[in-house]
């Protein structure tokens, strides 16, 4: 099966790993992920203001080109999805507005392409208990804390992906790859977003709350599927008494698990040049 | 704090530009203060969001002043609990939106430290940018 992706600009920069691993777990599921010709960034915020449709310009190009590609476009960044999917609903329900935009891009966005996860082909099309067969190297007693963020999940009513206060996505993926989910109170709060360009003390504050209650939870990794929380979640980590003695808890895209318990070779992973080097632990359950 | 309240603060051009550029219907709100409950920056706001509404329900421009509407990250942890159906990350944008379009700025370019710049992921700078510069 061939799917449309939009890989985004953090995915084609510092986030390669995620980029990677997703392309290579994807394949060995028996999907291929075809990069859209000639995308541009989406321009990673959805506005806010009813009067800025200026901001749903370049994601509604990001759509135009899907839509020429096909029925649907798979996301890997959370944020890219975010923008996309409420983009999309937002020109599905105004056709004034798409109107407006179409004009101003010379391209007749039609409205009609879906915007999809990669978490939801997985849950949706190809199901958890056929991803728990295609499983050969099961995660077995790894405890790993699923970490949602905010915008992967919200607004319900655009994104529609999962419950957004008590969402079991990735609960069930990881529990599908044999790994134990560990619940946590900060599964679903927020590390700070943007704030880490302007306040970064205000998301290192937030983001060193999470770990330390996913670390409180007896969490031996996180498990994310946006690069914003990744960073968040891991860069802080150094300067705490736990990354001082190099006792930082990973935190890896959900991809990368994925990698491990599909046996694919070390290089599918995408683990290197993270923050806190997730490799030593997934070695462990590579080796089986 | 004293405040002075009137009828015509209270329907003042203020407030009508903060629901237009909203969409949101700032009476709707009838102050249970869940939002301020759940916000996770909370903490590092000099005022709640519930009091944000507030002030911008009663047209005192002075919210404009107020850290808050800089330290909301738009997580939409309100959006899902609010009773009311009010999207407050809307209406933090749109009090953004009227300090950005009369000039304000809330990232120094030139003081952005280099080694910060160097790790930020894209999306972060893109998004950031987007969000706090006109």
């Amino acid at each position: 099966m061939k799917v449309s992706y939009y890989p985004g600009c953090t995915l084609s920069t510092k986030a390669k790993g995620y980029d990677r691993s997703g392309r290579a777990v994807a394949a060995a599921l028996g999907m291929e992920l075809m990069e859209l010709p000639d995308w541009q960034c989406c321009g990673a915020t959805f506005p806010l203001a009813t009067d800025n449709s200026m901001a749903l310009i370049a994601p509604t190009r990001v759509l135009y080109q899907a839509e020429q590609a096909g029925e649907q476009v798979a996301a890997l960044c959370a944020i890219c999805y975010h923008v996309l999917k409420r983009t999309q609903t937002a020109l599905e329900r105004d056709p004034v507005m798409r109107d407006r935009i179409n004009w101003f891009t010379e391209q007749e966005y039609g409205g009609r392409v879906r915007v999809v996860h990669l978490l939801e082909l997985l849950r949706d099309g190809l199901g958890w208990e056929e991803l728990s067969r295609r499983v050969v190297r099961p995660l077995t007693g790894l405890r790993a804390a699923p970490y949602y963020g905010c915008l992967l999940l919200r607004p319900y009513d655009e994104i529609g992906l999962d419950n957004p206060e008590a969402p079991t996505i990735l609960h069930d993926l990881i529990r599908a790859l044999g790994a134990e989910p560990v619940d946590f109170p900060y599964s679903t709060e927020c590390c700070g977003s943007y704030l880490t360009v302007k306040d970064p003390t205000v998301s290192e504050t937030l983001s060193r709350d999470i770990v330390a209650s996913a670390r409180a939870a007896g969490a031996q990794v996180l498990v994310t599927a946006c690069p914003l929380c990744q960073f968040n979640l891991d860069w802080p980590q150094r300067e705490t008494e736990f990354g001082r003695t190099g006792d930082e808890i990973p935190v890896v895209y959900f991809t990368q698990l994925m990698a491990v318990a599909l046996g694919l070779p070390e290089e599918d992973w995408g683990a290197e040049g993270m923050y806190t080097d997730p490799r030593p632990l997934m070695r462990k359950w590579a080796a089986g | 704090m004293r405040a002075v309240l009137s009828l015509s603060k209270l329907r003042s051009q203020f407030v009508r530009d903060v629901e237009e550029i909203s969409g949101e219907d700032l009476l709707a709100c009838n102050q249970c203060g869940k939002c301020s409950a759940g916000c996770p920056v909370a903490a590092a706001m000099d005022m709640l969001p519930s009091q944000v509404i507030r002030m911008a329900q009663l047209g005192m421009t002075e919210v404009l002043q107020s850290r808050t509407i800089w330290i909301c990250a738009s997580c939409l942890t309100c959006v899902a609990r609010c009773p009311k159906g009010v999207d407050l990350p809307r209406l933090m944008e749109a009090l953004r939106e009227i300090s950005l379009r009369a000039g304000a700025s809330e990232i120094d370019l030139d003081r952005l430290p280099p080694d910060l710049v160097r790790e930020l992921p894209q999306l972060a700078i893109v998004g950031g940018f987007r969000k706090y510069i006109k």
